[in-house]
C-alpha cells in the first residue's frame, strides 16, 4: 500500500522503509514516524472507538494528551493495552490492532449504544438497574463491565524487565523544547550538573512541528545542535524517550525512561527504567497543549487540533488530509493554513470566530472571519463541515484550535494551585511551585519563541544563583515571536448536535448542562457524575472547555469556578516499571540461615518466615507425608538428641555501665540480680502493657548482656530499645548492638545433648551439670578454639543447650555437630517439630503474643513487677485488662483423643448457641503430639487458670466442626521441668 | 423526584431536560436541633438516619468545601465486614446489612457490587488467624470461607502461584463483600436527606464553637453563626484540627493515604483481593480501572498527597501477586488524610462537653462503615445514648484499657 | 522527602522509621500519684498540628540514631533536624 498521505518535508528519514501491521493491514514508514504519523500517512484516519458510544475515532492530537488512538501494541505476553498511537515510536514489524470494539473497527456491534445515547446522558446509571435488587450483580453489572473498559491484558506473566535508579542534579529541566534547551545549555556551559528530560524520542519539542528559525537556521536544526552539545558536556544528562511524571517532596522528581520501547524486542535491556530523580532545583519548561473548540460532532475522524495537524506536516511529512480546513480563534490557527498550504496542502477554509482582516493570505480558501463550525458530515471520516452561517465546505480534514494551555501539571502535584490570565485565556502556575521549581516557556504561558528562550535562559541562571553559582551561560538564542493572539471561544452554542469535551469518555457540553441542572456544580462533581476528564488522557484536552462551560451556566467567571487537582503521574506509567525488580521470587531478599547450604544438602523443605528461610523439616527416604518426618524428628530429639538452627532469633549485645539497670527498665522482671554466667527468661511490654516479646538474656559480664528476641521482633525490639535508650533514659551508659546475622546458633537438645556437646566444646570448659547448670551461660571454645557461646536454655522441655559461634563458622558448627552426634542417632530438626515441641511444653510464641494479650492473659502476670518502673507497668494496671474473667493462655485436649483441633476454632460452652454473645476465647496453637498420641492446643479462654477439667466446645465454624475439649494445664509434658535439669 | 428507568427513559426521550437538582443549595438557618459538621459519606449518612429513622429533620450538614469532597470521594470502594474483634465485627456486620438494602432505601444506585473479598495468606500463622478471624465472622452472623491454595488457584488463576517469593496457601473469602461507587453514596445520602428536609451547606467552613456555659450551642462559621441543640462532627481527616477548636486533644494522628486506578481494562478481576505478604489490595471498577492501594505513607501530615516509596511499595505489592499486570500503566494516584487512631478503632460518643458530639478516627477503613457509622451517630443523637453495635466506640476506651485493636500494635497510629 | 541527618547529612527519608510526635520522649513518673492519668495522656493523646510538628525518626537503615525532626505537615518542609539524645538531655537538664 502506498503512503497516499506522505507529503514533502519532515524530520522522518525517507530513506529507510519500516513495515507495520494494524488490524493485520500491513503498511510502510520509516525510522522517526509514531504509529499515528504512519497510519495518517496511509490514509488510516480511523483509529479506535470511544469508550461509551463506540463512535469511530482518529488521532485528534500528535502528543501523548491523545484521548482517541489507543491501540493494542504487540502480542502475547508483550500485549500493551492503551498505547497512544501519537507517541509510539514505529519499529519494523510493529504489530497494534485497535481495541473496545465487538466485530472489526469499521463495523463495531457495540455501535449500537450511539443511537440510545439519549438514554445514555451523564449519570444514567445512578438513577436505574435498581430492580430487581438481585440483578445488579448478575445481570447490570456484568453487561457494564463487558462493554466498559478498554483494551485486553494477555494474563500472561510480564516478560520483560525493569530497573529502577538514582540521579542527581542541581537543576533538573523538565522539557526538551526551546525553553528547556535554552534553560540547559545555559546551567551546563555553566558547569552546573544538569539532568534535562523529555518525553519525546526527538528532543526539541514544538521546534520539531514549526517553521520557526533560532539563530538563522531551523528551528529543529537549532534543537539537533543543541542536543549534541548537551550530550558532550560531563556534567549534563540528556534524556530522550523520558517523562518526569511527578514533582515529589523536597526537589525529589521521578521519570520514566523508555530504554527498548522503540526496538523490536528488549533483547535483554531493561524495557523502561524508573528513575528517582533528586534535584536542587528544577525548571519545568513542559510547553503547552492545545485546546479544541466543542461544537456539532466535533468528535469524528478527521477533526483534529490545529497544532497536530501542523505537526504531521512539518515534522512528518504528513498531511492527515487531502482538504484541510482550519477552525480557530487565535493566530496560532494560521500557521496551520500558512505551513501546509507552503506544502502544496489544498486549504478549504480558515474559519476564525475572531473579527478583522484576515492573518494571512491562503491561495484557494475560503476564508470565514467571525465564522463558526456548526457540525460536520461523514460517519468514518469527515467529508465536509457545515458553518454557523449555512455553508457548506469540503474538508477531509479540520484542524482545530481553541488555543493552547501550558503544561502547568506538574505545579499543581503538591496542592499548588494555579492563576488565571484573562489576556490568553488560561491558567498558568501560580504562586505556590513546589519548593525549588521555576516555570519557563509556553508552560508558563510564553507561547512566543524568542521569549520562552529567553525565560529558559533567565530560569536557569537564577536558579544557579540561587545555589551559590556563577551564571555562565553566554548569550541567549535569537528567534523572532510570532504572532499569538487569542479571543477566548469555547463552543459554538448554535451547534444542535452532540458536541464532544472529553473524547475518550464521551462526555458533551449537554452533559455539562445536566450536572449543572442536578446540582453537581463544583468542578470535582461535575468531573465525577460525567466522568470528564477520568479516561487515560485525564482530560488533558477536555477541562478547560468544561471549565468554561460550567463557569457559563453557573455565570461565574472560569478562576471562580475553580480547577481540578492535578495528580501524579503526567501520563500513565507501567506497573512492571513502579514495581521493577522487586517481583516473583526477588520481590524481597531472602535471609539464609548459617546452615542453609547444608540443609540443602540433607533435602531440608524450606519455609518463609519473614524474609528469612528455614528448615521446616527433614524428609528421609520412605517418608510421604511431613507428620512422618516431623513427627520422628521430636521422637528422636526427645529419645536422643536433635539440633536446629535458631539462627533467626534476634540477638541484641548489651553493654554498660547501666546495661542490667536498662535491662531491669525494658522487661517486666528483674534483671539487675542476674548473676554472671546466668540466662534469665525475660518478658517485654510495650508502654501499653500489651506483651511485645519475649526471649532470653544472657549475662556474660557484669556489664555485658546478650538478649535474644523471636524471630518476628527482632527489628522491632532493637528499635524500640534504641528508643529506650536514647530518648527516655540518655543519661545511662549503655550500647546495643544487633549481631544477630553476627552468630550462627544452634540449639541442641534432648537427653544426650550435653554428651554430644562435651564432643565439640573444647576440654578446659566442663559443662557437666554440676559446673553448667540449667541456665547457665559462658564464653567458651569448640573444635580446637573456635570462640563460641553457649547457653543452657530450652524452647522444647527436653536437657537443652543453644551454641554459638561467629557466623562464618556456623556451616562447619553444624556439620561437626551432625558428625558427633551420630553414634546418638543424632536427628536434624525444623520449625515444624520446634512448634510441636514447644506446644507440648506450653510455651508461647507468635500466635500467643499477638500484641493483643497482657502478660496475665500469658500466665505471667506475677513476673509484673510492681517495685520497679518499667515499660508498660503503669498502664498495664488499667481496669479493663484486670477484670474477673480475663481470658487465660491454657492448654486443651480433645474429650475424643482421635479428633484433631483446629488453630482458630472459638470456645463456647456446652449447650450454647454459637454466637459471638457467648464467644469464651479462641485455640492459638495445636499440634499432633507424637509423645501423648493426640492432638493438643493452646488457647485462651475466659478464667482458664480456675476451670482445670472443664469441657468446653471448640467451634471451627469455616470448617463446620463443632468438638469438646477438656481444659488442661498447657504443660503436657514434664510440667515440673525434670527433664531441663538433669 | 424518585429515580427509575422509566424516568431514564422518558428523560431521554423529552431531551433530559425534566431532570431536578438532586439537593437544594440553602443558606443556613439561624438555628437548627441538630447541626452535622461535615458532608462527608459519614455525616450526610447520619443526617439522612436522622430525619428518616429518628425523625429529627430540622437539621444542617454544614461543609467547608463540596459535599462528599473528603475520603467518601476519594477511596477505594471496598466494603467488608471481616473483623476480628467483637467490638468491631458486629458493628461493620450491621453496616453490610444496611449496604445491601442501601438502594432501594435511598433510591439511587451506588452500585453495591457484592462480588466478594478474597484475602491471601501466605504463612501457617496466617492461616490460623484467618481461621480465628473467620469463625468471629460467622459468629456474628457474617459470611466468611476458608479457602486453600486450590481454592484460591480456582477463583483466581492468574496471581502468581509458581515462582512467587511468598507463595500463597490460601485465603479467607468474604463473598458479601465487594465494592460500592463512593460519590454516588455521598450523593444518594444527600439527595435523600435533603428530600426530607434536611439543609446540606456547602462552601461553610467551622471557624468555632459557641460555647455557653460549658455547653456546645451551635458554630461560628465563615457565614456566621449557626445555633444548635446538638453539633455532631464528623470530619475524619481534619478530627485534630476541628477538636481543637473545642480544646479537645483527642487520640488521633493525621495520616495520608494514598490510593491509585490504572487505565480501564476488559474484566479482569473477579472481586476484591489483598495481599498477605506486603501490603496491597485492589479491584476493577466497572469502568475497567483497577483500583488498588496500599499502606499509609507513615509520617503525620494534613497534605492530601503522598511520596514515591510508598507508591512503589504498593506497585510491587501488586506485581508481586498479578505479574500480568506489568503492562497495565498507572493512571492516577492521590492523597487523602485518615484520621489514625491509637487502636486503629473509630469514636462515636459524646464528648465530654454537653452537646458535643464526635464521629471519627476511621483510621483507613471508614467507607465500608458509612451507612452503620451515620447510623449509629444518628441513633446516639437522637437518643444520647450508644447504638447496641457501636457501645465500644467510646473515647476513654484507652484510660479504661479497653482498646479495640485488631492488628495488635498498640499505640502507633502509623502501623494500624 | 529528605532528612538532613545532623551526622550523615542528606538521606532519603526512605530509610528512615517514623515513629510519631516527640512529645513521646517525655514519659511521665511512674510513681506520681497521677501516673496512671498522665500514661494516658503521655501514650494517647496527642496535638496533632497542621503546621510545625517535632516528630521522631529512627535512622534504621543508617545509624540507627533516634531523630527530631521539625516538619510542617501541611508542606512538608523540613526546618530542623536535631539527635534526639541531644534533645533528651537537654530536657532532663531543664527538669
Amino acid at each position: 500500500m502506498t503512503q497516499k498521505n506522505r507529503i514533502t518535508g519532515g524530520l522522518v528519514d525517507r530513506s529507510t522503509t519500516l513495515n507495520f501491521s494494524f488490524n493485520g493491514n500491513r503498511f510502510q514508514g520509516h525510522p522517526g514516524d509514531t504509529l499515528a504519523s504512519a497510519l495518517l500517512a496511509n490514509g488510516q484516519i480511523m483509529m479506535g472507538r470511544s469508550f461509551k458510544y463506540h463512535r469511530p475515532r482518529g488521532a485528534l492530537s500528535a502528543g501523548s494528551e491523545e484521548p482517541n488512538a489507543l491501540v493494542q501494541l504487540r502480542k502475547g505476553s508483550h500485549q500493551e493495552p492503551n498505547t497512544r498511537a501519537t507517541v509510539a515510536e514505529l519499529f519494523e514489524g510493529l504489530e497494534a490492532t485497535s481495541q473496545n470494539h465487538r466485530g472489526s473497527l469499521e463495523n463495531d456491534f457495540m455501535e449500537i449504544t450511539d443511537l440510545f445515547s439519549r438514554f445514555l446522558s451523564a449519570g444514567f446509571y445512578y438513577k436505574t438497574f435498581m430492580w430487581p435488587k438481585s440483578f445488579w450483580e448478575k445481570v447490570y453489572e456484568p453487561i457494564i463491565r463487558h462493554s466498559a473498559g478498554l483494551g485486553r491484558i494477555s494474563f500472561e506473566p510480564d516478560p520483560d524487565i525493569y530497573d529502577k535508579g538514582f540521579l542527581h542534579c542541581d537543576l533538573l529541566v523538565i522539557g526538551g523544547g526551546p525553553a528547556g534547551l535554552s534553560a540547559a545549555l545555559a546551567a551546563g556551559r555553566s558547569g552546573a550538573r544538569v539532568i534535562i528530560a523529555d518525553e519525546d524520542f526527538m528532543i526539541g519539542g514544538r521546534l520539531n512541528a514549526e517553521t520557526l528559525e533560532v539563530d538563522g537556521i531551523s528551528g529543529s536544526e537549532w534543537a539537533a545542535r543543541a542536543a549534541v552539545e548537551l550530550a558532550a558536556m560531563d556534567n549534563v544528562r540528556l534524556m530522550a524517550r523520558t517523562t518526569v511524571y511527578g514533582a515529589y517532596d523536597h526537589g525529589i522528581y521521578g521519570a520514566l525512561e523508555r530504554v527498548t520501547d522503540h526496538l523490536v524486542t528488549s533483547n535483554g535491556k531493561p524495557r523502561q527504567i524508573l528513575w528517582r530523580v533528586y534535584s536542587r532545583r528544577a525548571v519545568l519548561c513542559a510547553g503547552a497543549t492545545e485546546r479544541p473548540i466543542a461544537f456539532g460532532n466535533n468528535d469524528r475522524p478527521g477533526v483534529m487540533l490545529a497544532g497536530a495537524v501542523r505537526a504531521y506536516a512539518n515534522r512528518w511529512g504528513v498531511s492527515p488530509g487531502k482538504r484541510v480546513a482550519i477552525f480557530t480563534n487565535n493566530d496560532d490557527g494560521w500557521r496551520t493554513a500558512s505551513d501546509l498550504s507552503r506544502q502544496g496542502v489544498n486549504i478549504s477554509a480558515v474559519i476564525d470566530t475572531r473579527d478583522g482582516e484576515p492573518r494571512a493570505q491562503i491561495p484557494g480558501a475560503t476564508i470565514a472571519m467571525g465564522g463558526r463550525v456548526m457540525d460536520t458530515r461523514g460517519r468514518k471520516a469527515i467529508h465536509s463541515i457545515k458553518l454557523v452561517d449555512g455553508r457548506t465546505i469540503d474538508a477531509d480534514c479540520l484542524a482545530v484550535s481553541g488555543g493552547w494551555n501550558p503544561n502547568i501539571h506538574l505545579t499543581g502535584h503538591q496542592r499548588g494551585r494555579p492563576a488565571w490570565r484573562e489576556d490568553i485565556s488560561t491558567f498558568v502556575p501560580g504562586q505556590d511551585l513546589p519548593a525549588g521549581m521555576s516555570v519557563a516557556g509556553a508552560a508558563n504561558g510564553t507561547f512566543t519563541l524568542a521569549a520562552a528562550l529567553a525565560e529558559g535562559h533567565a530560569a536557569s541562571d537564577r536558579a544557579l544563583s540561587d545555589l551559590g553559582m556563577t551564571p555562565k551561560g553566554g548569550d541567549i538564542a535569537k528567534a523572532e515571536d510570532e504572532a499569538a493572539n487569542v479571543t477566548a471561544f469555547w463552543h459554538v452554542s448554535e451547534s444542535k448536535a452532540r458536541a464532544w469535551l472529553d473524547q475518550q469518555n464521551d462526555v458533551t457540553v449537554k452533559d455539562i448542562k445536566l450536572a449543572h441542572r442536578e446540582s453537581f456544580r463544583s468542578v470535582e462533581h461535575l468531573k465525577r457524575y460525567t466522568t470528564l476528564g477520568m479516561a487515560t488522557d485525564q482530560g488533558k484536552t477536555a477541562n478547560m472547555l468544561a471549565l468554561a462551560l460550567m463557569a457559563e451556566c453557573t455565570g461565574k467567571t472560569i478562576p471562580e469556578t475553580g480547577t481540578t487537582i492535578f495528580r501524579p503521574p503526567y501520563t500513565p506509567i507501567p506497573m512492571g516499571a513502579l514495581a521493577g525488580r522487586s517481583r516473583g521470587k526477588d520481590f524481597r531478599p531472602y535471609r539464609l540461615t548459617p546452615s542453609h547450604k547444608w540443609a540443602e544438602e540433607q533435602g531440608a523443605i524450606f519455609v518463609t518466615t519473614g524474609m528469612w528461610l528455614r528448615s521446616q523439616w527433614f524428609p528421609q527416604p520412605g517418608e510421604t507425608h511431613w507428620r512422618e518426618s516431623v513427627d520422628r524428628e521430636v521422637a528422636a530429639t526427645r529419645g536422643s538428641v536433635g539440633i536446629c538452627d535458631v539462627t533467626t532469633l534476634g540477638k541484641i549485645d548489651i553493654q554498660g555501665r547501666d546495661a542490667a539497670e536498662f535491662l531491669n527498665k525494658v522487661y517486666v522482671n528483674g534483671f539487675a540480680t542476674l548473676d554472671v554466667g546466668k540466662v534469665r527468661y525475660g518478658l517485654m511490654l510495650r508502654e501499653d502493657g500489651m506483651a511485645m516479646d519475649d526471649g532470653t538474656t544472657a549475662r556474660l559480664g557484669k556489664n555485658h548482656f546478650v538478649m535474644t528476641t523471636t524471630t518476628a521482633n527482632a527489628g522491632p525490639v532493637f528499635r524500640h530499645m534504641e528508643f529506650c535508650r536514647q530518648c527516655l533514659w540518655p543519661d545511662m551508659d549503655v550500647h546495643l548492638i544487633s549481631t544477630t546475622d553476627g552468630w550462627a546458633q544452634f540449639a541442641v537438645a534432648g537427653p544426650n545433648a550435653r554428651k554430644l556437646l562435651q564432643k565439640v566444646v573444647d576440654s578446659d570448659h566442663s559443662i557437666t551439670n554440676e559446673d553448667f547448670p540449667f541456665m547457665a551461660c559462658g564464653e567458651i571454645t569448640v573444635c580446637g578454639g573456635t570462640t563460641a557461646r553457649l547457653f543452657r536454655i530450652s524452647f522444647s522441655g527436653e536437657l537443652a543447650y543453644e551454641i554459638a559461634v561467629p557466623a562464618r563458622y556456623g556451616d562447619s558448627l553444624i556439620r561437626a555437630l551432625m558428625a558427633a552426634g551420630e553414634e546418638f542417632n543424632v536427628v536434624a530438626y525444623g520449625t515444624e517439630a520446634l512448634g510441636v515441641m514447644r506446644i507440648e511444653k506450653g510455651h508461647a510464641a507468635g500466635n500467643e503474643l499477638t500484641g493483643q494479650t497482657t502478660a496475665a492473659n500469658l500466665g505471667m502476670g506475677r513476673m509484673v513487677s510492681k517495685k520497679k518502673d518499667c515499660i508498660g507497668n503503669v498502664l498495664s494496671e488499667r481496669p479493663a485488662l484486670n477484670q474477673d474473667d480475663d481470658l487465660r493462655l491454657v492448654g486443651f485436649k480433645p474429650v475424643n483423643k482421635s479428633e484433631a483441633l483446629a488453630s482458630g476454632a472459638h470456645f463456647i460452652a456446652r449447650g450454647k448457641s454459637a454466637v459471638m454473645a457467648n464467644d469464651e476465647g479462641w485455640m492459638s496453637s495445636v499440634t499432633f503430639s507424637p509423645e501423648l498420641g493426640h492432638s493438643i492446643g493452646l488457647g485462651f479462654i475466659k478464667s482458664g487458670q480456675e476451670r482445670m477439667g472443664e469441657i468446653v466446645r471448640a467451634v471451627d465454624l469455616v470448617h463446620n466442626k463443632d468438638i469438646e475439649v477438656e481444659i488442661v494445664s498447657p504443660h503436657f509434658i514434664d510440667p515440673e521441668g525434670d527433664r531441663l535439669r538433669v | 423526584m424518585g429515580y427509575s428507568g422509566w424516568k431514564v427513559i422518558w428523560q431521554g426521550l423529552t431531551g433530559n431536560t425534566g431532570w431536578k437538582p438532586a439537593w437544594r443549595e440553602p443558606d443556613p438557618k439561624p438555628s437548627y436541633d441538630v447541626i452535622i459538621v461535615g458532608a462527608g459519606g459519614h455525616g450526610l449518612a447520619a443526617a439522612y438516619y436522622l430525619a428518616k429513622e429518628f425523625g429529627i429533620t430540622n437539621v444542617a450538614v454544614i461543609e467547608k468545601g463540596w459535599l462528599g469532597s473528603g475520603n467518601i470521594g476519594r477511596n477505594t470502594t471496598i466494603i467488608r465486614s471481616n473483623y476480628l474483634l467483637p467490638g468491631n465485627e458486629p458493628f461493620y456486620e450491621f453496616s453490610m446489612k444496611l449496604w445491601e438494602g442501601l438502594e432501594q432505601d435511598f433510591n439511587y444506585n451506588a452500585m453495591v457490587s457484592q462480588r466478594g473479598i478474597l484475602n491471601l495468606c501466605h504463612s501457617d500463622p496466617q492461616r490460623d488467624a484467618f481461621n480465628r478471624r473467620g469463625n468471629s465472622m460467622r459468629l456474628a452472623g457474617a459470611d466468611a470461607v476458608l479457602l486453600d491454595a486450590d481454592g484460591v488457584r480456582e477463583m483466581c488463576p492468574f496471581l502468581d502461584f509458581d515462582n512467587a517469593r511468598f507463595p500463597i496457601k490460601g485465603g479467607i473469602l468474604q463473598p458479601r463483600g465487594g465494592t460500592v461507587r463512593h460519590d454516588a453514596v455521598a450523593w444518594g445520602y444527600a439527595r435523600g436527606a435533603d428530600s426530607q428536609g434536611v439543609d446540606i451547606i456547602q462552601n461553610c467552613e467551622v471557624t468555632g464553637f459557641v460555647m455557653e456555659s460549658g455547653v456546645c450551642m451551635g458554630v461560628e462559621t465563615n457565614r456566621g453563626t449557626i445555633r444548635a441543640k446538638k453539633v455532631g462532627v464528623a470530619v475524619a481527616g481534619s478530627s485534630g484540627r476541628v477538636m481543637a477548636k473545642a480544646g479537645m486533644r483527642l487520640p488521633i494522628e493525621s495520616h495520608v493515604l494514598q490510593a491509585f486506578v490504572t487505565e480501564g481494562l476488559k474484566p479482569v478481576l473477579p472481586g476484591v483481593i489483598t495481599f498477605g505478604a506486603g501490603h496491597f489490595y485492589v479491584s476493577q471498577s466497572d469502568k475497567g480501572g483497577l483500583v488498588f492501594g496500599g499502606d499509609i505513607d507513615g509520617y503525620n501530615t494534613y497534605a492530601q498527597r503522598g511520596n514515591l516509596p510508598v507508591v512503589e511499595d504498593v506497585c510491587e505489592g501488586g506485581m508481586a501477586i498479578m505479574p500480568m499486570i506489568g503492562r497495565t500503566r498507572l493512571l492516577r494516584s492521590w492523597g487523602g488524610i485518615m484520621d489514625m487512631s491509637m487502636d486503629g478503632s473509630p469514636f462515636i460518643d459524646k464528648t465530654h462537653i454537653d452537646g458535643l458530639y464526635f464521629n471519627g478516627g476511621w483510621c483507613y477503613g471508614g467507607f465500608k462503615a458509612t451507612p452503620a457509622s451515620g447510623f449509629c451517630f444518628a441513633h446516639l443523637l437522637a437518643k444520647d445514648e450508644p447504638h447496641p453495635t457501636a457501645t465500644k466506640y467510646r473515647l476513654d476506651r484507652f484510660r479504661r484499657g479497653a482498646m479495640i485493636d485488631e492488628k495488635g500494635v498498640g499505640a502507633q497510629p502509623n502501623l494500624h | 522527602m529528605i532528612i538532613n541527618h545532623p551526622h550523615l547529612g542528606p538521606r532519603d527519608a526512605q530509610e528512615f522509621v517514623y515513629l510519631g510526635d516527640a512529645s513521646l520522649m517525655d514519659r511521665p513518673d511512674w510513681q506520681d500519684e497521677n501516673a496512671a492519668d498522665n500514661f494516658h495522656d503521655y501514650l494517647y493523646l496527642r496535638d496533632n498540628p497542621d503546621g510545625e510538628h517535632r516528630e521522631l525518626w529512627y535512622h534504621e537503615q543508617g545509624d540507627r540514631s533516634w531523630l527530631v525532626v521539625t516538619r510542617n505537615t501541611l508542606t512538608h518542609e523540613i526546618t530542623r533536624v536535631e539527635l534526639a539524645r541531644d534533645v533528651a538531655i537537654a530536657m532532663r537538664r531543664r527538669k
